[in-house]
């Protein structure tokens, strides 16, 4: 076991070995999913808080779940029902939760660091849900848990990341935790949203999607982020969909077991082909399950971890 | 390694393997309620090797399983996060005198946590505690009901069970002065 961290922020300043210590909890936790009894007491009497300040509604409900399966007690508080709308700051809101004593805060934030900030100001064990474009981290967690699962290892397997890269806090996750586990990472999608500057993260850019998709283990397909981009960068949907959507053309084209991941919501027709999202090969749903092992296994190691 | 100390070496070991199956038979006249699970690390492994001896004196299989007690410890905010072991119940343990297998007694509060981690796979009829080193310090009121070997021992020491199971070069139970 390699879990000493009271947070998590971030997976860019974990080790391989937290990450892996991680995804092992989680084959734990999965089973006990499994069982008629899916409940067990590590988090009797512990409070959770989920502070979304940004929509969610997968991530939001899979912690909820996680938590509740820990036997802690969780409250919602989002942006619509919440005194941000009367003018109090992210500080003020986050010291009257811990006056509640809650003992984990789980935020989702559009501001990059927003986890950090008050991981600094609170006593509370902090959880980042995705801040900005910045980080998810357990959206990658459940990812690589997800492809450990199904091809039994993750180091020299080749990952292709496709879609809207620069807006996605999920390919930044992505990208550390697989590069950090061995894994070759390569990005593709308009050059407007793949810049070449993320080659220093350790992946490869490409722009030829057939290129990119032909060699893949793994094929992650990210979703245009409307609600992140400033200007147009691309010229229509309609022309994504032709030159970066995953159809049955260049499905047919693409190892006989890569796997297919989105980490949701999917926009069928768009990104992926409605028939390709429901085949054998995409594991789509079996990240959601997933997600909810992980989450219950950061909730878990946090617990243990000390300043 | 002058302060560490062999307390039973691998025929004393099996001996005391032996003696336990001989005592859980004794104790169950109907053995085809009895079901072994093992408290990993170790006990899963004795648990093994217990069922092995017991179908030699019953004549037929004794089922066995392994039953991870990391997330019903009751110290999970003052530790670091233990690891979780696989815990696989292939039997159903409604009905059944389930022998809870550990390498040592100590506070009793692993015991605890493998009792509630039982009861959420059904209500067995009985539970049982089989332990290969009692060595005392108990901060419980649990008791065990077949041991190996009683061993005095001051609360810094430690005890460790090595198995040729788990990569050891032989069976050993060694004990370390601090």
């Amino acid at each position: 076991m390699a879990w000493t961290q009271k947070h998590l922020l971030d997976i860019e300043s974990l080790t391989a070995e937290e990450i892996t210590t991680v995804l092992d909890t989680a084959r734990g936790f999965k089973a006990v999913g499994e069982r008629a009894i899916k409940k067990v007491p590590a988090l009797r009497g512990k409070t959770v808080v989920n502070l979304f300040v940004e929509p969610s509604t997968r991530t939001r409900t899979s912690f909820e779940l996680a938590a509740t399966r820990l036997s802690a007690d969780i409250v919602n508080f989002s942006t619509e029902a919440s005194s941000f709308k009367k003018g109090e700051t992210l500080k003020d809101t986050a010291l009257n939760l811990q006056a509640l004593n809650a003992d984990f805060i789980i935020i989702r934030h559009s501001a990059s660091g927003a986890p950090h900030f008050l991981s600094r100001v609170l006593n509370a064990h902090v959880i980042n849900a995705g801040d900005g474009a910045h980080e998810h981290p357990t959206q990658a967690l459940l990812d690589a848990f997800t492809i450990r699962e199904k091809k039994g290892k993750i180091a020299g397997l080749n990952v292709t990341i496709l879609g809207d890269i620069l807006y996605s806090r999920v390919a930044r996750s992505d990208i550390w935790t697989l590069t950090k586990l061995g894994a070759k990472v390569t990005l593709c999608g308009p050059a407007t949203l793949v810049p070449k500057t993320f080659e220093q993260m350790g992946c490869r850019v490409t722009y030829d999607v057939d290129e990119a998709i032909r060699d893949a283990d793994i094929i992650n397909l990210l979703r245009i982020q409307h609600e992140r981009q400033r200007k147009t960068m691309f010229p229509s949907i309609g022309e994504y969909t032709q030159l970066f959507g995953l159809n049955k053309a260049r499905f047919a084209k693409i190892k006989p077991d890569a796997l297919i991941m989105h980490p949701g919501p999917i926009n069928r027709g768009v990104e992926i082909d409605s028939e390709i999202a429901d085949c054998s090969r995409s594991v789509i749903l079996e990240q959601v399950t997933n997600g909810l092992a992980v989450r219950m296994a950061v909730l878990f190691l946090v617990n243990g971890g000390k300043v | 390694m002058s302060d560490t100390t062999v307390i039973l070496d691998a025929t004393a070991i099996q001996r005391a393997l032996t003696r336990i199956a001989h005592e859980i038979a004794e104790r169950n006249e109907r053995s085809n309620e009895v079901a072994l699970v093992g408290i990993p690390v170790g006990g899963d492994h004795l648990a093994a090797r217990l069922a092995k001896i017991l179908a030699g004196i019953w004549n037929h299989p004794v089922p066995f399983g392994i039953l991870d007690t990391a997330m019903h410890r009751d110290d999970l905010d003052q530790r670091m996060a233990p690891t979780i072991h696989p815990t696989i119940i292939p039997f159903d343990v409604n009905g059944k005198t389930i022998v809870l297998v550990d390498d040592v007694l100590f506070s009793g509060r692993t015991t605890r946590a493998a009792m509630d981690a039982l009861n959420d796979f059904g209500r067995p009829k009985k539970i049982q505690l089989a332990v290969l080193v009692d060595r005392g310090h108990r901060e419980l009121p649990i008791k065990a009901d077949f041991i190996g070997k009683n061993v005095p021992t001051a609360a810094d020491e430690k005890i460790s069970l090595l198995l040729t199971e788990a990569g050891a070069a032989q069976d050993e139970v060694i004990l370390k002065k601090k």
